[in-house]
């Protein structure tokens, strides 16, 4: 039902509606951040900026915590590291997983054979048990270390997809006419399969750095992230020690509850919207 | 069913044993420091243990590394003492053992995880097939939006607000805990109950957020099924709809899910470890959370030991029950 409307009323935008929906939640969750900073001092998000634990007033937007960080402050500052880190192991998961994939894919016999055998393992190992013993191990560990731990755990996904997209192409007339005409490995490669992999490429980017965020916000609320900057899994840290559901402080564990809906939301619609233009076969029929 | 593909079924499981334990032997080497002493120190400096009492657990643990030995030599002694099943003592509760603390708890996991992945595997996969089954009601068109919103949404997020709204505000179920606190555990009705309305709310929100994952899934399968010629045969034969949707469109792409939940299974564990720590479930997860907050190195390392493995022998029975569920396929290769 719902396609028969978007042909008839949105047309080709409506290809590109879920896609756009997606960007613009994200880009909320992002501008709450960046533009959040020029108006809120970063001492504002410091143990002791206000009186512990109280509701939100005037002077304080959302409260403050157990701690007197004020929670608003928290927030604007903690958003920007989550995306951070989602954003860095989303990117370098997706440039190793198409490198893989690609090599793979385009290699096949034994080299795709034993890739495929790593990647099948690898993907049932809970990359969340690996980074606690990882992140347990190195104890308190930066921002960039996080992300690029988390990277390393996020590839498998991506060359898995692109693989199977290479082994499709790589059989298609232009590919075989490229050949023909003495095209390079390389320039195949380059030319003519990886154009028509960018919009899988897209599409896994964003189900990388949605994973990497969950990732990310998962090990701080377990209490193995960066400790000395502020972050939504952090937030969730502090608010389980003190008991924030118990005591029923709403205004400490509501907000970043709230910005993870819709960061992660914006994030879905956007890989369901891409995953439809990569496969428009999907949109006639869904 | 051929002994080519079950041997190879069995040679990926032994292969995920052997990646994942020497993962979990290599990784704490990593560090040019030996990780245990400095805890000790650590723990030492904060009190509560007396001295002669980590004297003896330093002594357990250098002898555990073996860090006089070469690294060959450690590694064997590594996976003998794990054929053992010996993991090691706890730091934080010493002299209990890493592996009695994981057995009594796995239980708990356990139970949450099989009730709540069954019940939302049937529940998203119907979903999933009345998406996309054309003569399908208004209800299942208007609550697929609500799950597939939900689908985005870690676990324990939808348990804090469970938490704040039906245990703290309406006070209708328990907080957290597996049963009431100060009860003996017993096998009678009311214990039975007890322990049912505790795990209501964590298996609910594993239930809620992940309905919408099997629905996507279902409904890519359904889609390519409805193409299907004995479909279009079986409606031509003026079979009733109820019969066709459930014995020839529903069952036939009932099948890859049952491959999907092998892959997802990873995942599902992943996020019902934060619901455990939510709720103050005593399975592995809220032991694993512990027992980071206490620097308990050798729970933290038996826990995912025990997590990779579990996860390995469900794949392994899933994979080997496959084909016997689908005889259309024949195996050799994967």
């Amino acid at each position: 039902m719902m396609a028969k409307n978007e042909g008839r009323f949105v047309g080709a935008l409506g290809r590109y509606r879920l896609l756009i929906a997606g960007a613009t939640l994200v880009t909320l969750v992002t501008l709450f951040g960046l533009v959040g900073q020029l108006f809120v001092p970063i001492e504002m998000s410091e143990v002791g900026a206000g009186r512990p634990a109280k509701p939100p007033s005037a002077e304080h937007w959302l409260g403050t915590d157990q701690q007197g960080r004020d929670v608003l402050a928290d927030l604007i500052y903690g958003t920007p590291t989550s995306l951070e880190i989602g954003v860095i192991a989303g990117v370098f998961g997706v440039t190793i997983g198409a490198l893989v994939g690609l090599i793979a894919g385009y290699a096949g016999g034994f080299i795709d054979e034993v890739i495929k055998i790593i990647v099948d393992i690898l993907l049932t190992i809970p990359s969340l048990m690996i980074l606690i013993i990882v992140a347990s191990m190195l104890g308190a560990v930066s921002v960039e270390a996080m992300a690029l731990i988390i990277a390393a755990l996020a590839w498998m996904l991506p060359a898995r997809a692109v693989r199977a997209q290479v082994l499709t192409i790589r059989e298609r007339m232009y590919v075989q006419v490229a050949r023909f005409n003495g095209a390079s490995n390389l320039r195949i490669i380059l030319g003519e399969l990886l154009p028509n992999l960018l919009p899988y490429l897209a599409a896994n980017l964003v189900g990388a750095i949605s994973g990497g965020i969950l990732a990310s916000v998962g090990l701080s609320t377990l209490g193995l992230g960066p400790m000395t900057r502020p972050s939504l899994g952090l937030t969730f840290y502090w608010a389980i020690t003190y008991g924030a559901l118990i005591r029923q402080m709403w205004w400490w564990f509501l907000p970043p509850i709230v910005i993870i809906v819709v960061l992660f939301l914006g994030l879905f619609m956007m890989s369901q919207g891409l995953d439809r233009i990569a496969n428009p076969r999907l949109q006639s029929k869904a | 069913m051929t002994i080519g593909y079950v041997a190879r079924r069995i040679g990926i499981f032994f292969l995920i044993v052997i990646t994942a334990v020497t993962l979990n032997f290599f990784i704490p080497r990593l560090r040019s420091t030996n990780p245990i002493q400095s805890r000790m120190n650590q723990l030492a400096a904060q009190g509560g243990v007396y001295e002669n009492q980590i004297q003896e657990l330093i002594k357990i643990y250098n002898q555990k590394f073996g860090f006089d030995q070469p690294l060959w030599r450690q590694y064997l002694n590594y996976w003998r003492d794990l054929i053992n099943l010996d993991l090691g003592v706890s730091v934080a509760f010493y002299p209990q053992t890493a592996r009695d603390m994981i057995a009594r708890s796995a239980p708990w996991t356990i139970g949450l995880l099989i009730v709540s992945t069954l019940i939302a595997f049937v529940l998203g996969t119907l979903l999933g097939a009345l998406m996309a089954w054309p003569r399908t009601s208004r209800i299942a068109t208007a609550l697929s939006p609500l799950f597939m919103t939900l689908s985005a949404i870690p676990y324990y997020l939808v348990g804090m607000l469970f938490i704040y709204l039906i245990a703290m505000r309406w006070r209708l179920l328990p907080v957290g805990g597996a049963y009431t606190a100060g009860v003996n555990l017993t096998l009678s009705w009311p214990m039975a109950l007890d322990i049912g309305r505790h795990a209501i709310l964590p298996a609910a929100s594993i239930v809620l957020s992940s309905i919408g994952s099997w629905g996507l899934g279902m409904r890519a399968m359904m889609t390519s099924t409805l193409g299907e010629d004995y479909l279009h045969m079986a409606e031509a034969k003026g079979l009733k709809p109820k019969t066709i949707f459930f014995d020839y469109a529903l069952r036939n792409a009932l099948l890859p899910q049952v491959t999907s939940l092998a892959i997802s299974l990873a995942m599902v564990m992943s996020g019902a470890v934060l619901v455990e720590v939510i709720f103050g479930y005593p399975g592995v997860g809220n032991l694993l959370f512990k027992a980071i907050a206490g620097n308990d190195y050798f729970v933290i390392q038996g826990i995912s030991l025990f997590i990779i493995l579990s996860i390995g022998v469900v794949l392994l029975a899933l994979d080997l029950l496959y084909p016997l569920i689908d005889p259309r396929i024949k195996y050799r290769q994967g």
